[in-house]
């Protein structure tokens, strides 16, 4: 079965650059600061509040780490002078290694995951600098599959890249203007050599979006899936996958004991009086 | 009779009543220099949209102090405001108030409340119970709130009822994204409503909607002036704050009514005693009434040949309460 994503590039960046203004000004200031990865993610996220916000009121802030791949922070530069946002880079790696001298047998995905946590602070202690929001660069795909790291990448202010699966995110790049070679390199978080999102996710972004678009977007059931074409091993994966990491997706649940619970029956918007 | 509708495509303050009435004031001021004689504010655009656990804090009652201050202002200019209405008996009502010469002429409290998908309505507002057109010193109108519309029967009675123009405030979120569309699909489902409704029910179709994001959810403007041809007389921009103008003319009401009387020949008994049977027996499948197949035989003439093909069509019918059975009381 053909399953095309509608991806309406001129609309969904005349929606998102309006989405950034607005959210970023209702709140009083108007500049954001965004973790540069060299990856396509952030790259989009930092054009479109280039163009949301005028380019001196977007920084780009790169923090490589010793290990890192140096073609991640030769691309984030890329970004940086193509967009002409403002930049600054904060190596990581003297505070991650003082922490692992402490706990030298912590495996890859403990350092991974403290690397994007270590860099969310960052980010936060420069947009209290700045007076600054924290932009984000999770997309739905990798939202849905818990594929983030919980307070690390996947903290942000607001996120403009959170409801477009990464197959959009490719074809709108493209369109922003996103540097080409970013648009068409392999995904990976770099938190280790040789690491790709596709080979450690164990399916393809192409493939799974597909699938992803017609669960979450159109409803179909596992049935109409089986229908559709899709292997039922690769559709109860994903859909363990996204059960499993609803904890991401959510504050953290609270003990009910009082009349009025926050989120619960405490209900207002973020934007209460903005 | 021939007068000038605005729409305010604004974006309001959520849950900030004072900033919002500052800007109604400038709205209502820009109106009367660009000679308006109605303008339309959007749905809960006093309020904002997403207001959740803010509604008793942002609600009005008709006597409150900001509804003075609105009666004020519709001394320049006849309005439609979008707010809370706090009656009584303390219900929250989403409401779209009609002011005119210093009064309140009309209140329509929204009667289809959303709560479904991304909508929480029915949790947070009670439920307006009549749909009624009036008469303003433009003619008779009526008043329907966004999902209101998305309900034929509305735009039905208000018809019926004599209005020769909808107005219709909404907060209608964008979303569902389409290939080769200048607007989102809910924009492009709206549009071919609003259309519909202005050629089927020859009428004019005032559509005002807000704009800006609430907690990421953005709405898309697109606001826009119908005639019962189907013309637009004014189009709002997309996704963006606007101010636009157009002429009603009840002329055109007069000429497309004359040309089909469609409103003229509406069989209003019929509907009703339609209605009447739906309601005492709602419509049953024939798997409903028990036949294993759900597919209808083609009727075949011979079959009710004779007096047991003509019983058995009777009890049929029964069953399908097209017909009474004998002995029954007619009501």
């Amino acid at each position: 079965m053909m399953v095309q994503i509608p991806t309406n590039v001129t609309l969904l960046r005349q929606i998102l650059v309006s989405f950034i203004r607005n959210e970023v000004e209702k709140v009083g200031v108007h500049r954001v600061v965004v973790g540069l990865s060299g990856g396509v993610d952030s790259g989009l996220s930092a054009m479109l509040a280039a163009e949301a916000l005028g380019p001196r009121n977007v920084m780009g802030i790169m923090m490589p780490y010793k290990s890192s791949n140096p073609e991640s922070l030769a691309h984030a530069e890329l970004v940086v002078r193509k967009s002409s946002i403002e930049s600054l880079t904060v190596d990581i790696t003297p505070q991650i290694d003082a922490y692992f001298e402490r706990f030298p047998d912590a495996d890859q995905k403990r350092r991974g995951n403290k690397m994007a946590r270590e860099r969310m602070t960052i980010l936060y202690d420069h947009s209290a600098r700045w007076n600054a929001l924290v932009l984000g660069t999770s997309n739905k795909t990798e939202l849905l599959l818990g594929y983030g790291t919980l307070y690390g990448d996947m903290a942000s202010a607001i996120n403009p890249l959170g409801d477009l699966y990464k197959t959009q995110i490719w074809a709108l790049a493209e369109a922003v203007g996103v540097p080409e070679v970013i648009v068409q390199k392999q995904p990976s978080a770099d938190l280790w050599a040789g690491q790709t999102d596709e080979g450690e996710l164990g399916f393809s972004y192409r493939e799974v979006d597909k699938l992803l678009y017609l669960m979450v977007d159109e409803r179909y059931s596992r049935p109409e899936l089986v229908t559709a074409g899709f292997p039922e091993k690769f559709i109860d994966e994903v859909t363990l996958r996204i059960m499993n990491s609803q904890f991401k997706r959510r504050l953290p649940v609270i003990a009910k004991v009082s009349q009025r619970t926050i989120d619960r029956d405490f209900r207002y918007a973020r934007d209460w009086g903005k | 009779m021939t007068f000038k509708v605005a729409i305010a495509q604004i974006n309001p303050r959520l849950g900030d009543l004072q900033s919002n009435l500052a800007l109604y004031e400038e709205k209502i001021h820009r109106g009367v220099k660009e000679k308006a004689d109605l303008l339309l504010f959007p749905e809960l655009s006093l309020t904002g949209y997403f207001l959740r656990d803010m509604v008793p804090n942002v609600a009005l009652k008709l006597s409150a102090p900001e509804i003075k201050e609105l009666k004020k202002l519709s001394r320049e200019v006849s309005f439609v405001a979008g707010l809370v209405e706090e009656s009584s008996d303390y219900r929250f009502y989403n409401a779209a108030v009609y002011f005119e010469d210093g009064e309140i002429r009309h209140v329509h409290r929204k009667v289809y409340l959303p709560t479904y998908g991304m909508f929480d309505e029915q949790r947070y507002f009670a439920r307006g119970d009549r749909v009624r057109a009036f008469d303003s010193k433009f003619g008779r109108i009526a008043v329907l709130i966004c999902e209101d519309l998305w309900h034929p029967s509305t735009v039905y009675l208000a018809a019926l009822d004599g209005a020769a123009a909808i107005l219709c405030p909404s907060a209608s979120p964008l979303r569902g994204i389409t290939d080769q569309q200048v607007q989102d699909d809910n924009a492009r489902y709206w549009e071919l409503i609003n259309r519909a409704y202005a050629e089927t029910f020859s009428l004019f179709v005032i559509y005002g909607n807000r704009v800006g994001f609430e907690d990421g959810v953005g709405f898309w403007g697109g606001s826009e002036l119908l005639d019962p041809a189907g013309r637009r007389i004014a189009k709002a921009k997309y996704y963006d704050e606007d101010f636009v103008i157009g002429e009603v003319n009840l002329e055109v009401v007069r000429r497309k009514r004359t040309m089909a009387p469609l409103l003229r020949d509406e069989d209003l008994d019929l509907t009703i005693n339609e209605l009447m049977r739906i309601r005492e027996r709602p419509f049953q499948t024939r798997k409903d009434q028990g036949f294993k197949s759900s597919k209808v035989q083609k009727f075949k003439g011979s079959r009710v040949r004779g007096k047991k093909g003509k019983e058995r069509l009777r009890q049929r019918r029964i069953s399908l309460g097209l017909k009474q059975a004998k002995g029954r009381k007619k009501r």
